[in-house]
């Protein structure tokens, strides 16, 4: 029966191909999305990291967050230490933690962040080989930093500057040294360069004004002074009030303390500083773009309802060809049931290669925009994945068959055999 | 065995025809001869469980057609019944073989590729069996639809108009044919036709009028 149903689904090709095609395309489209929502949202969670709030310079909040933490966006500015200095504070009631962050420079479009080794903490990482960094122009980088660069420990490199890859743009006059590679985390850490926050200030100290007619605002620090020491910690840090970084990140002691509550208000009510809620900008962020996926989720169930018309018009439209062998099929001894059956097979192996085509089409799409969606999310996206929601959609592709078929098995096997063999 | 009993029927309103007493043995051929109108095609349906019998009965080896309905006449139908049409018609999509076989997995019979290839050699069309249907000849086209009714061996053989379309020479091949194929099946034929080149050689015949 299954061959049979088979034989007749590829005797009409073209209409095969057709049905399959429409099929194909609006479960791979749906298909797709689930993914691609599903590694966006699941990038984007494994990267709140526990940071509760990050200060920065005032500007776009959503900017600085995807900035800070996701390392998409330019930084809104630069922020004095002066200013920063009471989150440094260890005494401090709510602080739990402060890391803070110096950008500037980047390396093959990898970002070089001045920080402290509390960052590590944020998202477990560990050292794979050599050491974290201690000393100025010592780094430490990511596993897809080191692998994609192919950098190994003690290598040196220059950095250029602002974000993107810019021979023109070269810091000629300082190597950084790689003095450890970090073990792959799954986390933004892997695509970053890490070293203390003296060493982003060092760079740009002998920086002429080629970098700042270039490029303005992707800007990091352009200062004058001669000398900075190092600076691993935070007590360092406060002892550079000239200094600036770009921003902090904060880890709370307890998110339900009231003051912590509104500690982020006070920052943007009453300092010169900008705080913002990195769980609040990302939902604010989903709802944005939500919008257009929800739209595209629609169109792809679109093409899933036509595809499903045609499997129903092609299906129907055989019925009339095949009459006289349906027909036929009956005088040999078979029931009903089993024509019913026999066209219903039909509508649901036509599902189902549709459905195959579908991942295929999804597979390839997904390769084909994973090099594009790595330069616009700085995220390497993997290929193709089967989601739990994929047993859903195999599901909608059979019961669409199922449905597009019921009508015309209906009518087959309701077929009057004798007025059909009468008929000539 | 072939017994008809006081067979009558009637379409939507229409006048009732009836249908004489016949009995046909196994290895037995009758012909049932008649202008079109007469019923011809609705006693070969009746005959072959494609018509509801509304009053009479037919007897085929003893089992009432009337008492069967649904599924088991179908399956009645495919494992003691062959039939050949006029126009013959075929699942498109199968190779010869794969219709001859058809016939025998829907009668639930195991599907039998070498009784199948004996039986298209015995009509002289194995070269065929592996060939899609619509790039067969008339006169081989009905060969294999003789071979799909008689491949589950079944007790009744009808034929409706199977000579009407060929010539001379064809209609007395497929004559022969026919009742070869009956006497080694052990069946009775029934051939139901108004070709009147049939009535001299066949000498058992009802007329119907």
């Amino acid at each position: 029966m299954l061959r049979l149903a088979w034989k007749n689904i590829i005797n009409n090709p073209l209409n095969l191909i057709l049905s399959i095609i429409l099929f194909g395309l609006g479960v791979g489209l749906i298909s797709f999305l689930l993914i691609f929502d599903h590694q966006l949202k699941e990038k984007f969670d494994k990267n709140l990291a526990g940071i509760d709030l990050v200060i920065g310079a005032k500007g776009s909040p959503l900017q600085m967050i995807l900035c800070s933490m996701y390392h998409i966006d330019n930084p809104t500015g630069n922020l004095p230490i002066k200013n920063a200095i009471p989150l440094f504070n260890k005494k401090h009631p709510l602080i739990k933690k402060a890391i803070p962050l110096s950008l500037g420079d980047n390396f093959k479009s990898f970002r070089v962040v001045g920080t402290n080794h509390d960052i590590l903490g944020l998202y477990d990482a560990k050292l794979e080989t050599g050491a974290l960094w201690s000393k100025d122009m010592e780094v430490t980088i990511g596993k897809t930093v080191a692998d994609e660069s192919n950098l190994k420990i003690g290598d040196t490199f220059v950095s250029s500057h602002g974000f993107t890859d810019d021979p023109d743009l070269a810091h000629d006059n300082v190597k950084f040294i790689v003095s450890g590679i970090l073990a792959p985390t799954g986390s933004v850490l892997d695509q970053l360069i890490l070293t203390n926050t003296a060493t982003v200030w060092k760079v740009h100290e002998h920086e002429g004004e080629q970098a700042e007619s270039a490029d303005t605002t992707s800007h990091a620090m352009h200062h004058d002074t001669t000398h900075v020491g190092h600076s691993n910690t935070n007590e360092d840090l406060i002892q550079h009030p000239e200094q600036e970084i770009t921003s902090v990140l904060i880890q709370y002691k307890s998110r339900t303390n009231f003051q912590a509550l509104n500690f982020g208000r006070n920052i943007n009510e009453n300092t010169d500083m900008q705080a913002a809620s990195p769980a609040i900008e990302i939902n604010r962020l989903y709802s944005m773009i939500g919008f257009g996926t929800d739209m595209l989720h629609n169109l792809a169930y679109l093409i899933a309802l036509v595809s499903g018309l045609s499997i129903f018009i092609s299906l129907y439209k055989s019925m009339k060809d095949r009459k006289y062998e349906l027909a036929l099929i009956r005088v040999m001894g078979a029931s009903r049931t089993r024509v019913f059956l026999l066209i219903l097979i039909e509508g649901l192996l036509l599902a189902l290669i549709g459905f195959i085509v579908g991942m295929a089409i999804c597979y390839l799409g997904m390769y084909t925009m994973s090099g594009y969606l790595k330069e616009s999310f700085r995220y390497a996206f993997q290929g193709f994945m089967w989601l739990p929601v994929h047993w859903y959609v195999l599901g909608f592709s059979l019961m669409l068959g199922i449905i597009a078929a019921l009508i015309p098995a209906i009518q087959a096997s309701n077929t009057d055999i004798n007025k059909t063999l009468s008929e000539k | 065995m072939v017994k008809i009993q006081g067979l009558t029927h009637q379409y939507n309103g229409g006048t009732v025809i009836s249908f004489p007493d016949l009995t046909c043995d196994a290895s037995q051929l009758l012909l049932v001869l008649g202008t079109s109108g007469v019923g011809k095609t609705t006693l070969l349906h009746l005959l072959g469980g494609l018509l509801t019998i509304q009053k009479g009965d037919v007897l085929i080896d003893g089992t009432s057609l009337k008492n069967l309905s649904g599924t088991a006449l179908d399956h009645f139908r495919g494992q003691h019944i062959g039939i050949i049409f006029q126009q013959s018609h075929f699942v498109q999509a199968l190779t010869v073989i794969e219709n001859i076989q058809l016939a025998q997995t829907l009668a639930d019979r195991k599907s039998d590729t070498k009784a199948a290839m004996d039986l298209l050699e015995r009509l002289n069309i194995a070269d065929k069996a592996h060939k899609k249907i619509n790039t067969l000849s008339q006169g081989e086209k009905q060969r294999v639809a003789i071979a799909r009714a008689i491949i589950n061996k079944p007790t009744l053989i009808l034929a409706d108009e199977p000579t009407s379309a060929l010539d001379d020479v064809n209609t007395d091949e497929v004559l022969n044919i026919l009742y070869e194929q009956a006497q080694f099946s052990n069946a009775a034929l029934i051939i139901v036709t108004h070709d009147t080149r049939l009535k001299d050689k066949i000498s058992n015949q009802v007329i119907l009028s």
